[in-house]
Parts: structure tokens; sequence; C-alpha cells
């Protein structure tokens, strides 16, 4: 069964549409990598996921239940959905503990001290549980990213979804975010990740989609997407990407 | 400018005229010439000893000792706390319903502020005074003069600070609202766990600031025709130097404002510049 499936998806702003007729499906316990230039639509389209961006037409279907029917409860629909931002988006007022309980406890109904274990637990899994009474401020990006990515699995989604995940970060504390999705991702997790992290595309990744100009240009493993490309356009992204120098 | 030259053509004076920096010196001179005689003049038309027998008589600022900490103040401190506490909440509604989606809403807040940030406070008084009993004569507020000196003081702050959590809401970034409802919180449980206490934080200054503000307004709450024991710090001032024709009391009632006004100021001031260091 797919975890996530989009019908025919368009979004406009204003009248710039952005995504032109998306199809497309995640298989559960699958991960999937969406690459290509920015403005490409990519992060547009994992925000359509979670409806925090409103397709203007189209189905979004998680757990085969339809989020864009008008009758669906999405505040609900969204529990099953976590998200994980490029600027972390942690709750600068709360300690990172409370950062992980507070929706458990205001959403899920957990009471406080069954949160404060999952939470605990969740820490533990990106390898912070020592910095449960930090405030955010107080955390290197990297760790930060990891409490969001904690914050987000203290909900048991069936889908984790993340948005350029490593774009804010300096470049030696991106390893430590990915040794956690790694390990998310090898302990089964439906993955939607939108990154330039090519190496971590063709290692973890089922299936690699490259998007240009709204829709999808490419879709397969990332041995053929990335190690093969069959259109001009993956194969001009991909060479200013892992040859950043070169001048074209 | 600032370049250390030998050149001698630069290190002597401008011709016809003198340098900046002397020009400078000199305008200052005349400036404090002009401050000395300012002063001397005041001090010379002032009748002294006139002046320390009507506002420096401690026998009369002495006559209203406890009354004026134990009335007057008192009275001040909870009418302009209970204002406070009532524009505290109308204004943050009202902010929310400044941001809402549904167009009405918007509408009704922004005539709000306009109005009642385009209004004189004491006109908002003399309304709640005469014209409030005469469209709701049912209508008894709570405390009465209390309950009324609450709804003036919350009206008029209300539409100003329903503007600085406005501005604070704002300044919450977009992301930190994604996150709460990506998290499957609805809007008003993200707003309020998430979002308006961010706000508030970032707003304590200003809110310090129309605290002042507050304090001092709630003088106008004896347009609402108030007895001995409702008394404020204004009116209590007034009506002892009318009864011992003096007008002591009316400093010492001034001197007691600034007692709460300037720390308060000063703690607004902090708050201010802690933040500034902060972000």
């Amino acid at each position: 069964m797919s975890t996530v499936e989009i019908r025919n998806l368009h979004k406009y702003f204003g009248k710039l549409e952005v995504l032109k007729g998306i199809d497309f499906k995640v298989a559960s316990g699958q991960v999937v990598c969406v690459i290509g230039p920015s403005g490409s639509g990519k992060s547009t389209l994992l925000r359509c996921v979670n409806l925090l961006e409103q397709p203007t037409s189209g189905q979004v279907f998680v757990d085969g239940i339809e989020l864009t029917h008008p009758d669906v409860d999405i505040d609900a629909a969204r529990r099953r959905l976590g998200m994980v931002f490029q600027q972390f988006n942690l709750f600068p007022h709360l300690t990172v503990l409370r950062n992980v309980t507070i929706a458990q406890e205001r959403v899920l109904k957990r009471n406080r001290s069954e949160a404060e274990r999952v939470a605990r637990e969740n820490l533990e899994r990106v390898g912070l549980a020592e910095k449960a009474d930090s405030y955010p401020a107080q955390l290197s990006g990297g760790q930060q990213q990891r409490v969001a990515i904690a914050r987000a699995l203290a909900m048991s989604p069936s889908l984790m979804l993340f948005d350029e995940p490593t774009s804010a970060l300096d470049p030696e504390l991106v390893g430590d975010v990915l040794k956690v999705m790694r390990t998310l991702a090898q302990e089964g997790m439906t993955m939607l990740v939108v990154t330039h992290e090519m190496g971590f595309a063709r290692e973890v990744a089922d299936r690699v989609v490259f998007m240009d100009g709204g829709v999808i240009v490419e879709d397969g493993p990332p041995k053929q997407v990335i190690g093969d490309p069959r259109h001009e356009r993956t194969r001009a992204f991909l060479s200013r990407v892992l040859n950043p120098d070169q001048v074209s | 400018m600032s370049e250390p030259s030998s050149s001698p053509t630069l290190t002597a004076a401008p011709p016809g005229g003198l340098s900046p920096r002397r020009r400078q010196q000199l305008s200052r001179g005349v400036q404090y010439a002009i401050l000395v005689v300012v002063i001397a003049v005041i001090a010379l038309l002032a009748d002294w000893r006139e002046i320390s027998k009507s506002f420096f008589n401690f026998t009369v600022a002495g006559e209203g000792m406890p009354a004026l900490f134990t009335v007057a103040l008192r009275n001040t401190v909870i009418y302009t706390l209970s204002g406070f506490v009532l524009g505290f909440a109308l204004g943050l509604v009202l902010a929310l319903m400044r941001q809402s989606s549904v167009a009405p809403y918007r509408w009704i807040s922004a005539a709000y502020v306009e109005v009642f940030r385009g209004l004189p406070a004491l006109l908002i008084f003399l309304m709640i005074g005469s014209g409030l009993p005469l469209a709701f004569p049912e209508l008894t507020l709570p405390g009465d003069v209390y309950g009324k000196a609450a709804l003036g003081l919350g009206l008029v702050s209300a539409a100003y600070m329903a503007e600085t959590f406005r501005a604070g809401l704002q300044a919450v970034p977009k992301g930190q609202m994604e996150a709460a409802r990506s998290l499957g919180m609805p809007y008003m449980r993200a707003m309020v766990s998430i979002v308006i206490p961010q706000a508030i934080r970032i707003v304590i200054p200003p809110l310090t600031n129309e605290l002042v503000l507050l304090f001092k307004d709630s003088s106008l709450v004896l347009f609402l025709g108030v007895t001995a024991a409702q008394v404020e710090l204004a009116k209590f001032g007034n009506d002892q130097a009318s009864t011992f024709a003096n007008p002591t009391p009316i400093l010492v009632s001034g001197l007691t404002y600034l007692i709460i006004t300037i720390p308060l100021g000063y703690v607004a001031r902090r708050l201010e510049a802690r933040k500034g260091a902060h972000r």
C-alpha cells in the first residue's frame, strides 16, 4: 500500500504555476529523495503533502485518506506526518524536552510522564538525551535539527517529510543529521526528503525524483537517476551540483 | 579630514573666519550664557517666600499623610491595574481578530482601533460617566466606579495594546506556526501554546510603557464622580489643595506619581535594552 499518493496536483501562487500536474506515490517503508534546482517546486510539493500549502487542484492521499477532501480533519491527518524544516523551527521559549512533549500532550492527550518518557526515548534516538533541559538557542544548528527530528518522531508518524534538512547547517554539522536520517531509513521509516545531498540520496534513497519547472522530469532508483540520467535537464543539473567548480 | 598632515595650510584658520572647532566652542559658550540668563530671570521673577509657603508647606502635606498612600495611591493602582488587565485581554483579542481570515473580524478590529485611538480618553470617560447609564439602564458594573474606571481605561488602552500585540504577533517567525500546525495542533491551540507566548515576550517593553501611560490616565477617573473613599492621586491632591487653600498637596501627588512612573520607565528601558542584546 502506498503511504503517499498524489494525483494530478497543481499549485498556483497568484498567476505563477509552481506545480504543473504532479502524479506520484511513495510506498510504505520507502525512502524517496526529491532533487532539483531551486524554484523547481520540490519544497512546494512537500508542503502540499501535509497541506501547509493548499493545493490549487488535485488530490493528496496519506494512508489512503484523502487530505484534500473538504470533510477531512486536517489536524488529525497531520499527526500521521512528521515534518522537518530547513530552519528547524524549534520553539525557542521552551526547553528541548518541552519542545518534544508539548504536542504529545496537547494533541495526542498523553499525560506528562508518558510524554516525557516518549520524548526522552526519541532524544536518545537522535543522540541528544543529555540536552533535554537546554533551550534551543544553546544548541548548535545540527543539534537543533536533531531535536526537531525527535519532536516529529515523538508523534509516531507513519511518514516523515524533510524539507532541505541540512541546507541551513554549517558543513561540519551536516553529517550528524544525515546519520540520524540514515538510521531512521534503516529502521523502515517512510521518508520523503527534499535535499541537495547527492551522497545521501545515492546511498539511502530507494527512489530519486528529479523535478524541474514544476514537473517531475525523472523518477527511478538512484543508480539510474543520479548515476545514469536519461534526460538532458537532469544531466545538466547533476553536473552543476556534483562539480560546482566547473564553469558550464 | 582626520588624515594627519603636516601641511601648514590645513592647520591654519580658514581665511576670514574661525575653524569649525573654534566656532563650536563659541556657540556652546553662547548657549550656556543664555541658559544662565533664563534661570536668573526666572529666579528673580519668582516670589520665593510665597513659593515655599504654598508649595512646600509641610504642615499641609502632613495633613494628607496616611490617606495619600492608603487611599489615593491604592485607588490609583487599582484603577490602573484593572484597566490594564482589561485592556490586555481586549487588545489581544483585537490583535487576533486583525489577523483573522474572517474579513468582518478584521474590519471590526481596525475600526475599533481607529475610533478609540482617535478619541481623547477624557471623552470616553465622560461617555461612560453619563452616557452608559442612559444607554444601558439595567447595567450595573461590578464595583460601580471601579468597574467604570476599569472599563474606561481598558477600552482606551485596548486600542493601543492591540497595535502593540499585532506587531508582536507579526514578529514571531511564520515557521513557528507552521511547525505547530504540522505537529497536528489546531490554529487556536498553536496560537495559544506557541505564538502568543513568544509575542508577549517581544512586547513586554512597550506594554510596560503602556502601563505608565495608564497610570497617569487613571487621573481621568475623577470625571466619573467619585466618593472620598474612591479618590485617586490627582483628585486627592486637588481636594486637599482646596481644603487647605494651599497647593502643596498637588505637588505631593505629583511626586507620588513620579515614585511609580520613573522606576517603571526605567524598567521598560532596561527590558528594551536586554531584548536588543538578545536578538
